[in-house]
């Protein structure tokens, strides 16, 4: 019964901060003079109605799977990650250079070292905060916003400078085998969508993550740091290991989220690209209370935000997204506040009733 | 190479790019003392830029544009402060997702009202503001009052009840609780002054570029608040290394017209606070209750 309750609770937060939203997004959309719910349903008609609308929202959810994964583990620990955006830059420019200085390879040898590369990129950029928290204990939040800007910095420099093709913002083309496939070379349906194999990827990373965090000694270790940091230290878990561990694979995973666009869809690296994937990667994370199953899900709804606010451009502003988004943000932290506060009130009464009784 | 930068030009140059790194960096102190991280610095110029833009574009009157930038600055700050003081959520986040509000809302009204999401239509700016005509940029009364807000920030955080109040607010909010000192109103307080504080910065931004484009702050709220870590929390350190960013970028800017390892050079204001929160050169120590929501033992 009791975590029948609970598990009500985290729906109804999520599902209550999706309702405000829209209806907050409602009245933007009525104060520009549109009608809010013929604007809704072209909205939902257009990104749910057909194949093709469907491929577009699961392209935009597979990198928000990636820089999800990538914060909800470093949540998990009790870290937090700003820096996916970072991370993701470094992973898609390493994928596109690989992919493109060793195109010589076949694809069985090319295709995993692009991943491999994206991994590692991404890697590095979240190993950094981990060593500097663990060793001097410096804020990993300020870090990786640092690490971001760093990013930033240093791949517009290569790109304008060293790696590139002239007169554009973007890398030379990778070869093809080094590309993913789309889904509509599988299933005719999808036809013209971009949704390529990097979504099973994603999907596969997050049911290995579920696994790792759940069914390994390793993810116990890493969730107990992440609940009660000196408990975990006196009961023997290295913590300090477990920070730098963690803010890697973040990297790593949001460095991947580079496959999607790179491997699957334009081929190239392109100056700003991600479109802010990586912060909205922690929006992502925390609708689904850091769950990873949960997280494909979150990152379908965030894709139908994505693809649906395009749908409906000539009518609103495609920014309506970005508003959405950022509502749904404020609103959940705010929500699962209240609702912890209840919970807890609801607690002490039970209790209080099986003392007196 | 040195004659292009020992000049007037270029002195004036630093400071003009300081300018809104200064401003929201004093800003940040006060929320930070109080105990509240404030990482939507980079929200509220943007919408405090481009509420100066519409402001003027309306009224043709820069002052009312500045008053539209102010105000708009201390709006979003109240969000920010609705979310993470009265209740208590993460303050990051809250910071993340107003960031994003920003983005959003500006390009979306941007588009409504100029047509494009993307740039404003031309707005007038400072020209006539300023006391030394031969040099507009030393004259600039942004400067002036830039200055007049160090000291005045200086002297509010160390010499007066306010101040103290505000940073026992963020040090040992129980203690503070314990002498009478609502812990909340306090915190109100400093991250609503950081709003006006940035919302000023927001207003210089769009005046000095004549117009509004997306994106405008370009990171300047994230430079300001490394400017303040830097500084150690003090407002005579914030802006001290505010200049030194003003400067550097002032230098990258030169040195972008004689070879192409600029981008490299705007890397410096994020590496040095890196190595700084090391405790490489100086401890710098955070209010020790910054970023932690205050609740209250339930009775």
């Amino acid at each position: 019964m009791q975590t029948l309750t609970k598990l009500g609770y985290n729906i109804a937060g999520p599902v209550l901060a999706l309702i405000i939203s829209f209806a907050i997004g409602g009245i933007f959309i009525a104060i520009i003079g549109k009608d809010p719910l013929a604007v809704y349903s072209q909205f939902f008609s257009d990104t749910l109605g057909n194949a093709y609308g469907i491929g577009q929202v699961l392209f935009k959810a597979t990198p928000l799977i990636f820089t999800g994964l990538a914060s909800a583990i470093c949540f998990r620990a009790g870290l937090f990650n700003i820096g996916a955006e970072g991370q993701l830059i470094i992973g898609a420019f390493c994928i596109a250079f690989v992919g493109n200085v060793f195109g010589i390879l076949p694809a069985i040898f090319l295709l995993p070292l692009c991943i491999l590369a994206g991994f590692i990129g991404g890697a590095c950029w979240g190993i950094i905060p981990g060593l500097l928290k663990a060793t001097f204990g410096a804020h990993e939040v300020i870090n990786t916003i640092m690490m971001n800007f760093i990013a930033a910095a240093l791949v517009n420099y290569f790109v304008s400078n060293v790696f590139f093709v002239p007169a554009t913002v973007h890398t030379p083309d990778i070869v093809p085998a080094a590309h993913l496939s789309r889904l509509d070379f599988f299933f005719e349906s999808f036809h013209g969508a971009p949704v390529n194999l990097s979504l099973f990827i994603a999907i596969g990373a997050a049911l290995l993550l579920h696994v790792y965090l759940w069914k390994t000694s390793l993810g116990y270790e890493l969730r107990a740091t992440g609940l009660n940091l000196n408990a975990a230290r006196y009961a023997g878990i290295h913590v300090e290991r477990h920070m730098i561990g963690t803010l890697t694979l973040g990297g790593g995973l949001a460095g991947l989220a580079g496959m999607n666009f790179v491997m699957g869809y334009k081929h190239y690296f392109e100056l700003g690209f991600s479109e802010g994937a990586g912060f909205i990667g922690i929006a992502v994370a925390l609708l689904a209370r850091n769950n990873p199953i949960g997280i494909v899900l979150t990152s379908i709804f965030f894709g139908i935000l994505q693809y649906g606010s395009l749908t409906i451009n000539t009518i609103v502003p495609k920014e309506l997204a970005n508003i959405l988004q950022a509502i749904v943000i404020l609103c959940i932290i705010v929500l699962s506040k209240v609702i912890d506060r209840h919970m807890v009130r609801l607690q002490k009464q039970s209790v209080a009733a099986e003392v007196h009784a | 190479m040195l004659e292009s930068i020992l000049n007037i030009a270029f002195l004036a140059q630093s400071l003009r790019i300081s300018i809104p790194y200064a401003l929201p960096a004093l800003g940040a102190t006060f929320s930070e003392r109080g105990g509240v991280v404030n990482i939507a610095l980079e929200g509220i110029l943007l919408i405090s830029a481009f509420a100066t833009t519409v402001g003027v574009f309306y009224t043709e009157s820069v002052l009312v544009g500045i008053l539209c930038g102010i105000s708009a600055g201390i709006l979003t700050a109240l969000f920010h402060s609705i979310v993470s003081v009265t209740f208590k959520a993460d303050q990051i986040v809250s910071g993340i997702g107003i960031n994003l509000f920003a983005l959003g809302i500006t390009k979306f009204f941007c588009q409504l009202i100029f047509n494009s999401s993307s740039n404003s239509a031309r707005i007038v700016g400072l020209e006539q503001w300023t006391f030394l005509p031969a040099l507009p940029i030393l004259g600039n009364p942004f400067l002036f009052c830039t200055l007049f807000l160090l000291l005045i920030s200086h002297f509010t955080l160390f010499r007066t009840r306010f101040g103290l109040r505000l940073r026992a607010v963020g040090e040992h909010p129980e203690a503070a609780d314990t002498l009478g000192i609502s812990v909340d109103k306090m915190r109100h307080i400093g991250v609503l002054l950081s709003g006006a504080f940035t919302g000023l910065a927001g207003a210089w931004l769009a005046l000095d570029q004549h117009s509004f484009t997306d994106g405008m702050a370009a990171g300047r709220g994230f430079i300001a608040l490394a400017a303040m870590i830097i500084g150690k929390w003090t407002p005579i350190g914030a802006v001290a290394a505010s200049l030194l960013f003003g400067f550097a970028e002032s230098l990258s800017l030169v040195l972008q017209e004689q070879s192409n390892v600029a981008q490299l050079i705007q890397m410096i204001p994020y590496l040095l606070t890196m190595i700084i929160l090391c405790g490489f050169i100086g401890r710098a120590t955070a209010p020790a209750a910054d970023g932690i929501p205050y609740e209250k033992e339930s009775a």
